[in-house]
């Protein structure tokens, strides 16, 4: 067990000091030190983060490894960091998919290397800090600190049109998160001056303020999810982002915000997220359904892989307001394996742009004559996006569509068409992009994946198989804390 | 007829500091522009002997001294200390920017010590008419040093605009301060504050002389509808100037507001809440609006001072102590991020040429990173941004806010500052995004590099940990409780 180590305070530290540490190798002159420090960090947080799924007790649904130390004594915020069920597997998430970053961003980054390479290993430490807080403002503080790195790298490193996405992106967070910081501050003063979120999980609060906060929160959460209609920022931010902004964007950014209902929406204003669960779950529909369609129709891979989050998000956000075991477990999967296999599709295209530094579907045509190895890599992520059983995305989508039709037929209708709109607009692309004659001089020129995008691939494609064949070893980590919270949430908070 | 004196002991700063600054104006007639340097180190060292003064005689009592005219209290050795510090910072920022455009001579140093002892007479103000000495001590320093470069036209009409909207400031304030005193019939903050409460004098009166009183503040603070003369004051001073008028005088505007409506008018808080809250988000809106469309950074600057005035008077709207503390927290921060972003504004500026466009931050990072992250933090603190102690100041006036009742004003507050945060994020894009247009090399003095360090590095580290300079607020305040 712990041994008095700090552990949550390793993984969001580590990765913070080494981006530091990266920093300070200064101009371009030393890239190479920047990039061996970077990647050595990267795989010390990840190093630090293993104990945590080792060391987990997958009995208790309560918080493990907590630490605790006041922070603001004048305003009684402390240090207070914990895991469950529900988030350790997000900080394994971040810190793996912060390994795989570096490694992308290995060549392509040509200018700027330390600082793009602290950007995202002090990312990594930030978003390791809002899975852990259990102090609302310490959450807010991460949090936020999270868009300060992602504006700068979508802005710096990003595409012709990177400004406008750059700020697109941090405006609309931050006004989401700063009406769920007014929500932080009302709690505040109702529970008599505490910060905690474990108290305010306890506290009793009638149904108009409930209401309030749950739209509070909503807009933070459903922002960064992002759920219809605010989710036009995304496709901006993913089309201009580097390969390594797009990555941890779909993998783990998004994942804050589901994380955020599930840690905040559901527990602390149960009976308003009970009333408004039917709202949620038009919302979750409308954007399954009809972000599938749009995204049927992109020229731009990485935009259609954009559309595409948000349509699996909306899985997400779906089984999350089902308040059924299926539904709840169903969309943390979903979770994870999104966080796997967004990231993948973004690398493939990056794969693919690094060499003809382009992104349109017409560009390409016939890939797979040049490039066998990465056409079968990409195979099975696109074929993990559309559902196939076998991957990891056919676990999450059977299992928020088997909590559906619990709950209704029309529910699990609805949600159900992602599997042909899935299929259909990521074998569509596939089909255009890899099969038939090679389309012209840039895809002729091709050559195939290097050892280092070979491992990176490789390394997710082990993930994506694991999960989708035996996916036990991360359901059982969730089952208690999701049984804890689905009868948490059926208390009426009301008096 | 017999005479006592009174008792010196708490005045020591104040004493001190006359001295000190006739000293160097005398001193300062018998020096070449070659040992120049004399001046500004004896300032400097004016400045460390008033902090040792003040900290050594802070034991944590309330002090009454001169009849009950001058009082000592935390409150007022925590901001003299915090002004002393402004000041000096502000000076070390000047002297490489001053030097080119003449105006490093023994005036500017002596005026900025005058104007601090106007500073300090404000904070320990016990009186109404001693507070208004104070007051005017300042403003008249601070137009005088406004219309220092006398061959820049944009100077000088800065500075017959401040002196004209300042002088009918003043003229307020006195009116509302005669009035107060026909309601009550005194002059002493604390006999005022007992007369109120007992419900003595008119309130007709009492009301209509507090209206003047919180307009000539508004006046000063420059807070909406009362902010004209921020933005051309702030875009036609030199840039050392406006730094000063940006900074330690806002600390003296808080004491100010603390004297006169806190500990003198605290009875009627309920008439003076309503006009604070309305200006108060008025300046919240016009500043953060009108501030997206300046292409100047100097008056960028300033319609980001009304709306950061704006978050102080929100913090005093809520009329509490902890709303005191917040809002005495927030200016301390708000002194430290504008101290370093004018700061930054002059380190930019050479010899012939004004950093004070935002088009000259332009590439900022790839001609010294270190300065763009500085800035970066600077700037991510105005737009409240955590881990930027910025943030912290924010919540604190907002929780206060909230605690209140305020709730609207809030969200409105909330709302905002997402508009804020456009623009300050518009500095952050034209340093990282965009590529240099100036390519000269950045200049500075080894003690301006390193105070431009200290002051971005105290962003992050105060915004990591908050919590000495928030226990020092609610220390400072503890003795003004007794008249809540």
């Amino acid at each position: 067990m712990s041994l008095g180590i700090p552990q949550l305070s390793l993984v969001i530290w580590v990765p913070i000091l080494a981006g530091v540490a990266v920093l300070f190798t200064g101009s371009d002159r030393n890239a190479a030190l920047a990039r061996w420090l970077a990647l050595l960090g990267a795989l010390a947080g990840f190093l630090v983060a293993i104990p945590l799924y080792t060391g987990f007790d997958t009995l208790n649904p309560g918080m493990q490894f907590t630490e605790m130390h006041p922070w603001i004594e004048t305003f009684n915020i402390n240090y207070h960091l914990g895991v469950d069920g529900l988030s350790v597997l997000f900080i394994l998430l971040t810190s793996f998919t912060t390994v795989l970053v570096v490694l992308a961003g290995w060549r392509v980054i040509e200018k700027k290397v330390a600082q793009y390479m602290a950007a995202f290993l002090i990312m990594s430490g930030v978003m390791n800090g809002v899975f852990a807080s259990l102090d609302a403002i310490l959450f807010y503080v991460f949090w936020e600190a999270m868009l300060i790195p992602m504006f700068i790298a979508i802005g710096v490193w990003g595409g012709p049109n990177r400004v406008y996405a750059a700020v697109k992106f941090f405006l609309y967070t931050l006004l989401g998160s700063l009406l769920m910081l007014v929500a932080f501050i009302y709690l505040y003063h109702v529970s008599g001056g505490s910060f905690e979120i474990l108290d305010y999980q306890k506290m009793p609060i009638p149904m108009v303020p409930q209401v309030l906060i749950f739209l509070a929160f909503f807009t933070a959460f459903a922002v960064k999810v992002p759920m219809w209609p605010v989710h036009t920022w995304l496709p901006d931010a993913h089309v201009e982002a580097p390969t390594g902004g797009s990555v941890v964007l779909a993998a783990i950014m998004l994942k804050l915000g589901a994380y955020g209902f599930l840690r905040f929406s559901l527990p602390i204003v149960p009976d308003a997220s009970h009333m408004l669960s039917g709202f949620m779950i038009t919302l979750s529909l409308i954007a399954v359904v009809y972000i599938g369609l749009v995204a049927l129709v992109q020229g731009d891979m990485k935009k259609l892989i954009a559309y595409s989050s948000i349509s699996h998000m909306g899985f997400v956000t779906l089984g999350i307001f089902l308040f059924n075991a299926y539904g709840m477990e169903g969309a943390l999967v979903q979770m994870l394996s999104h966080g796997f296999v967004s990231g993948a599709l973004f690398l493939c295209v990056g794969v693919m742009y690094d060499r003809v530094h382009s992104r349109q579907i017409a560009d390409y045509g016939g890939v797979a004559n040049r490039m066998p190895m990465f056409a079968a890599f990409f195979m099975l992520f696109a074929m993990a996006n559309s559902g196939l059983p076998g991957t990891s995305g056919f676990v999450g989508e059977f299992m928020v569509v088997m909590g559906a039709i619990k709950s209704n037929f029309w529910y699990a209708f609805f949600a159900a068409t992602t599997l042909v709109f899935g299929a259909a607009y990521t074998l569509w692309m596939y089909k255009r992009v890899v099969f038939g004659k090679v389309a012209n001089q840039h895809v002729e020129q091709l050559s195939d994946i290097g050892l280092r995008e070979f491992v990176i691939l490789a390394l997710l494609a082990v993930a994506v198989l694991a999960m989708g064949i035996y996916p036990l070893p991360f359901t059982e980590v969730m089952h208690a804390s999701v049984n804890g919270l689905l009868n948490h949430v059926a208390q009426s908070k009301l008096y | 007829m017999s005479f006592t004196l009174p008792d010196l002991v708490p005045v020591l700063p104040e004493i001190f500091l006359l001295v000190m600054a006739s000293a160097i104006l005398i001193l300062d007639l018998f020096l070449t522009d070659e040992n120049r340097f004399i001046s500004y180190a004896l300032t400097q060292i004016t400045l460390l002997g008033c902090a040792w003064i003040t900290l050594a005689g802070s034991d944590g009592q309330v002090i009454h001294t001169f009849g009950g005219m001058f009082v000592r209290d935390p409150m007022a050795d925590v901001l003299k200390v915090m002004v002393y510090i402004a000041v000096s910072v502000q000076l070390v920022y000047s002297r490489q920017y001053i030097r080119p455009r003449g105006m490093y001579r023994g005036e500017f140093f002596v005026l900025a010590l005058f104007a601090m002892l106007g500073m300090m007479i404000m904070i320990s103000a016990a009186n109404f008419l001693i507070l208004y000495l104070g007051l005017e001590l300042l403003s008249l320093s601070l137009y005088a040093l406004v219309a220092m470069q006398r061959d820049s036209a944009s100077a000088v009409e800065a500075a017959m605009k401040y002196f004209i909207l300042g002088a009918l400031a003043s003229g307020m304030l006195l009116y509302g301060l005669s009035l107060l005193y026909g309601a009550t019939g005194s002059l002493d903050i604390g006999t005022v504050a007992a007369a109120i409460h007992q419900g003595v004098g008119d309130h007709i009166v009492l009301a209509m002389g507090l209206v003047f009183v919180v307009a000539g503040l508004g006046f000063k603070l420059g807070l909406v509808p009362f902010h004209m003369w921020v933005p051309d004051v702030y875009q036609g001073a030199p840039t050392a100037v406006t730094l000063f008028i940006g900074s330690a005088p806002k600390i003296a505007g808080f004491a100010l507001v603390m004297r006169l409506l806190v500990e003198g008018l605290q009875g009627t808080v309920h008439d003076w809440q309503g006009m604070l809250v309305i200006m108060a988000v008025l300046s919240i809106a016009i500043g953060n609006i009108t501030a997206i469309a300046q292409t100047n950074i100097k008056r960028m600057l300033a319609f980001s001072s009304i709306s950061h005035m704006g978050f102080l008077a929100l913090g005093f709207a809520s009329g509490t102590l902890n709303g005191y503390s917040s809002a005495m927290f927030y200016v301390l921060v708000y002194v430290l991020m504008s101290l370093g972003s004018f700061g930054m504004i002059m380190l930019l500026s050479r010899q012939g040429f004004e950093a004070e466009n935002l088009e000259d931050f332009r590439g900022l990072n790839q001609r010294s990173p270190w300065y763009a992250f500085m800035m970066l933090l600077l700037m991510f603190s105005m737009a409240g941004i955590p881990p930027t102690v910025g943030f912290y100041a924010k919540l604190a006036v907002l929780q206060a806010a909230l605690q209140a009742g305020l709730l609207w004003l809030v969200v409105a507050a909330v709302l905002l500052s997402v508009v804020g945060a456009f623009y300050y994020l518009r500095v952050v894009k034209l340093m990282y995004f965009d590529a240099p247009k100036d390519t000269a090399p950045i200049v500075a003095d080894s003690d301006a590099w390193v105070m431009m360090s200290a002051n971005g590095l105290a962003i992050l580290a105060l915004g990591i940990l908050p919590q000495p300079l928030m226990a020092l607020c609610v220390y400072s305040l503890q003795s003004i409780q007794h008249s809540l």
